[in-house]
């Protein structure tokens, strides 16, 4: 049982190559008048300025740059397909508004009043309920931008599944514009919970993950945990329940998160000392390893009296897997390739660095907490 | 069967190479006989190609070897696992290098940080076999998930139907080691949530081979729900079952699976493995929820009145687990029991929106009915993601043409109603010739750009995915009415 000889043998089919669709050049009047107010290569540093919620990140942008707004408005939300076709400058507000009309939202979260769709994706942090929603690269399913060049560049595509093609839009989410401008997005969404809620108490935040099935979030200070839980009504009891018995009782919402944040390898979380974590104030998402508080190379990192053992100290399973080996994974840097790799990204997309220049994506929003422990 | 054209023309092995390769790796884990070179030149799909030389390194140290002297001798390299990719994506032209992955098997679990770092050839559903007994799983779960490597997983962002509500591969991968083309080894992504640069993890997962090869994957630990109800409702009229999936999703839920079987495909099932499945139905669903007991009872009430509302006969509710086992292996099965109606099938994978999928599937049997062709259907109707089985007959004279011009229409439907070309078995060689179907010049030639930053010199699994003149600056090699018509689409140069 087999397949025969395929459509890119059969030569006949070559039809396929003479006679494209009609609908796939983007003829959008509003998109192509964002393209023309981005310009081409001859046009200077151009940036696209969204709610400024975020504008902070990656460094400030070279002065001179111009700064050009992306379009706004939802252009298609049908709830059965449980996707959103939106402008970038849409703002997150306004988006959700209308989802949840339909009892839909996106897993996407703007940090203060005004940010919208497309910084939220450009800068591409998750909000503190990425642990049960996940990370904001997997919202993204289309992507419509402005390459360097001036002109309108369809990435990925409008259905919930889809491997055509090389993914450039993963390459987009967390680019801050360096690579492209976004003008429009299909997002996936997804149904909101009957019931949310949030809990808080002094408990082992890992032996309360353990204890729990897929929380939504997991925040903790040093001395107290907050914990969202969503579902069912019944379902939600239940965990709340669970919660309970680690010493947890309902509360009206999460704390505020100090400023500035960072990233680090979420098995590290278990090696930081509480004391120190709750004399600096300092916010960490379990299973995640966002730490609120705290900017990438701040040097409060040294005082925190991370446990450079614990890295290849891993914590027992319950139940032996067989032929399963338990070892710690070990931190592994990219190292100069993958230096050269994302310059090369950047100067094929943007030849002549006018896309937003002075961010610097690639600089780290993850601490150095490795050297800076030793 | 008809004899099917071969990409390449066997090119003799270096002797020199083979020498060089035997010293870096071991003189067992390097073969060039006539036999594997055949025998490798190949995947799940009928296109024929010939390896020069077939290596099976054990470690990232031996792959980046193999990529380094492939390099020295002037050879492209194309990486393979299982070999169960069903678009000709590892079949090697021209006698490349061969890397098969298939001898690199070790898993280290972590679940402190509930990861577990895998090597590509680790087989799909050893994985998951061997995290159960933690309370684990890799979600990511394709019908060949007892043959495929987590290697051809990466290469083809798979899915299977339990992605639905778990997501494909990307979602389940945080952390890749890779051996770049020319050689350097380095890692994307990482175990931390926003590791910094560009997310080259999330390009490279999808990416077929053209961008390196991953030596080890790091896949993120899915736990295992505590309760799972699978049903199987059983519908006279495909339409209806079709519309229940729309209505279903539109009612807030979204299952961990929904597959759609057509009559067709539910009996030649039935008469392979005896699943269960009802002969006489027009259609059925297989739908599954999971998760806390009381979701899993709310939604498996949900999904019964859906289906009862949408005519369907009945809505069966799986009483063990060795039921639901039972429904599952009919689903899993269902290729190998075409073989019952016809020798041959044609497998396309087009994903159309949930909403278009009963208009779709209408022009589907319309198009098969014209082209005197058996089609049968089972797929992932939860994401719209088609697979129309053409069955046929390869030795009836002229039934190929049929089936391709019969294909081409479904593919052509499917990009109508808003779809794309694949959802979960990508592109290789298969489908290159329709990549201009979807995507202008000037978006071809963006994904055009994202190769040449992974490998500048091309030798990575060359001539896939991408149709030739993808490249702007390829435009020069077509001919002037090609050139007319890109440029008037919006190609520049």
């Amino acid at each position: 049982m087999s397949q025969p000889a395929t459509a890119a043998q059969a030569g006949p089919s070559g039809l396929a190559a003479r006679a494209p669709l009609a609908d796939r050049v983007v003829r959008d009047p509003v998109l192509l008048a964002f393209a023309e107010s981005v310009g081409g290569v001859t046009d200077g540093p151009v940036a696209v300025e969204g709610g400024r919620t975020q504008w902070e990140a990656g460094g400030a942008s070279e002065a001179g740059t111009r700064l050009v707004a992306a379009p706004a408005g939802v252009v298609a939300f049908e709830p059965a397909e449980m996707t959103v076709q939106v402008r970038a400058g849409t703002s997150l507000e306004n988006l959700n508004a209308i989802l949840a009309a339909a009892g839909q939202r996106v897993a996407l979260e703007g940090f203060s009043p005004g940010a919208t769709v497309g910084g939220v994706l450009s800068v591409g942090r998750s909000g503190m309920t990425r642990l049960g929603h996940g990370p904001v690269r997997d919202t993204l399913l289309q992507a419509r931008y402005v390459s360097a060049e001036g002109l309108l560049v369809t990435a990925g595509g409008p259905t919930v599944k889809n491997v055509t093609g090389f993914d450039l839009c993963r390459l987009l989410v967390g680019s801050l514009g360096t690579l492209g401008l976004l003008g429009e997005v299909i997002l996936r969404t997804r149904p909101r919970p009957e019931v949310s809620c949030w809990l808080a108490g002094p408990a082992d935040p890992f032996a309360l993950r353990d204890a729990l099935y897929r929380p939504v979030a997991l925040l903790w200070n040093g001395t107290q945990v907050w914990l969202c839980l969503e579902g069912y009504q019944g379902d939600v009891d239940q965990q709340a329940t669970v919660a309970g018995g680690h010493g947890l009782v309902p509360v009206a919402g999460p704390p505020p998160l100090p400023a500035g944040r960072t990233s680090l390898d979420p098995g590290l979380l278990a090696a930081l000392d509480p004391a120190v974590l709750a004399a600096q104030g300092l916010v960490a998402e379990i299973g995640v390893g966002i730490l609120h508080g705290i900017g990438p190379g701040s040097p409060v990192l040294v005082t925190l009296g991370l446990d450079a053992e614990a890295h290849t100290k891993p914590r027992p399973p319950t139940v032996a897997g067989a032929g399963a080996t338990i070892v710690s994974a070990h931190r592994r840097e990219g190292g100069p390739a993958l230096d050269e790799l994302n310059a090369r990204m950047k100067s094929l997309f943007d030849p002549t660095g006018r896309l937003n220049p002075g961010r610097r994506p690639l600089d780290g929003r993850r601490a150095t907490i490795g050297v800076n422990a030793s | 069967m008809k004899k099917t054209k071969k990409t390449s023309e066997p090119r003799p092995a270096d002797a020199e190479l083979v020498t060089d390769l035997r010293a870096a790796l071991s003189p067992d884990r390097v073969h060039v006989d006539t036999l594997e070179a055949k025998l490798y030149g190949r995947d799940a799909s009928l296109i024929r190609g010939e390896a020069g030389v077939v290596c099976f390194p054990t470690t990232t140290r031996e792959v980046q070897a193999a990529v380094v002297l492939a390099a020295r001798h002037g050879r492209a390299i194309v990486p393979r696992g299982a070999g169960t990719g069903l678009a000709g994506g590892a079949v090697p032209q021209h006698a490349p290098v061969l890397i098969v992955t298939t001898k690199m098997t070790h898993v280290e679990v972590d679940l402190a940080r509930r990861i577990a770092w895998v090597q590509p050839g680790v087989i799909n559903l050893d994985l998951t076999k061997q995290l159960r007994p933690l309370g684990f799983h890799f979600a990511p779960d394709p019908s060949s998930q007892q043959s495929c490597s987590l290697g051809g997983n990466v290469a083809n962002n798979s899915g299977g139907p339990h992605c639905l509500a778990y997501g494909v591969t990307s979602a389940h991968v945080v952390a890749l080691e890779v051996v770049l083309a020319d050689g350097s080894i380095t890692t994307l992504g990482g175990l931390d949530a926003e590791p910094e640069g560009y997310d080259l993890r999330g390009v490279f997962v999808g990416s077929e081979g053209c961008l390196g090869i991953a030596t080890r994957i790091a896949v993120r630990l899915t736990p295992n729900p505590p309760a799972v109800a699978t049903m199987l409702a059983d519908f006279t009229e495909p339409a209806d079952a079709a519309a229940a999936v729309s209505a279903i999703i539109a009612a807030g839920v979204v299952p961990a699976a929904i597959e759609m079987m057509d009559q067709r495909i539910t009996q030649a099932v039935e008469a392979f493995v005896g699943a269960g499945y009802p002969t006489d139905a027009g259609a059925v669903l297989l739908v599954e929820v999971d998760g806390l007991p009381a979701g899993v009872a709310a939604e498996t009430a949900l999904v019964q009145a859906v289906c009862r509302d949408h005519r369907a006969r009945s809505v069966r509710v799986a009483a063990s687990e060795a039921e639901r086992m039972l429904l599952w292996k009919g689903r899993k099965t269902a290729f190998g029991a075409v073989a019952r109606v016809k020798p041959n099938y044609y497998l396309h994978d087009t994903v159309v929106p949930r909403t278009r999928l009963l208009e779709v599937l209408r022009q589907v049997y319309e198009i098969a009915e014209r082209h005197q062709l058996i089609v049968m259907n089972v797929f992932h109707a939860g994401d719209g993601n088609l697979h129309p089985l053409l069955v046929f007959d390869a030795r009836e004279p002229g039934v190929l043409d049929r089936v391709h011009a019969a294909g081409e229409e479904i593919v052509r439907a499917s990009l109508e109603a808003g779809g794309v070309l694949s959802g979960e078995h990508g592109i290789g060689l298969e489908k290159q010739a329709f990549m201009h179907l979807q995507f202008t010049q000037t978006d071809l030639d963006a994904q055009a750009r994202l190769r040449d930053a992974f490998d500048p010199s091309g030798r990575c699994n060359p001539n896939k995915v991408l149709p030739a003149g993808s490249r702007c600056g390829d435009l020069a090699h077509l001919d002037a009415a090609q050139r007319d018509q890109l440029l008037a689409e919006g190609a520049w140069v």
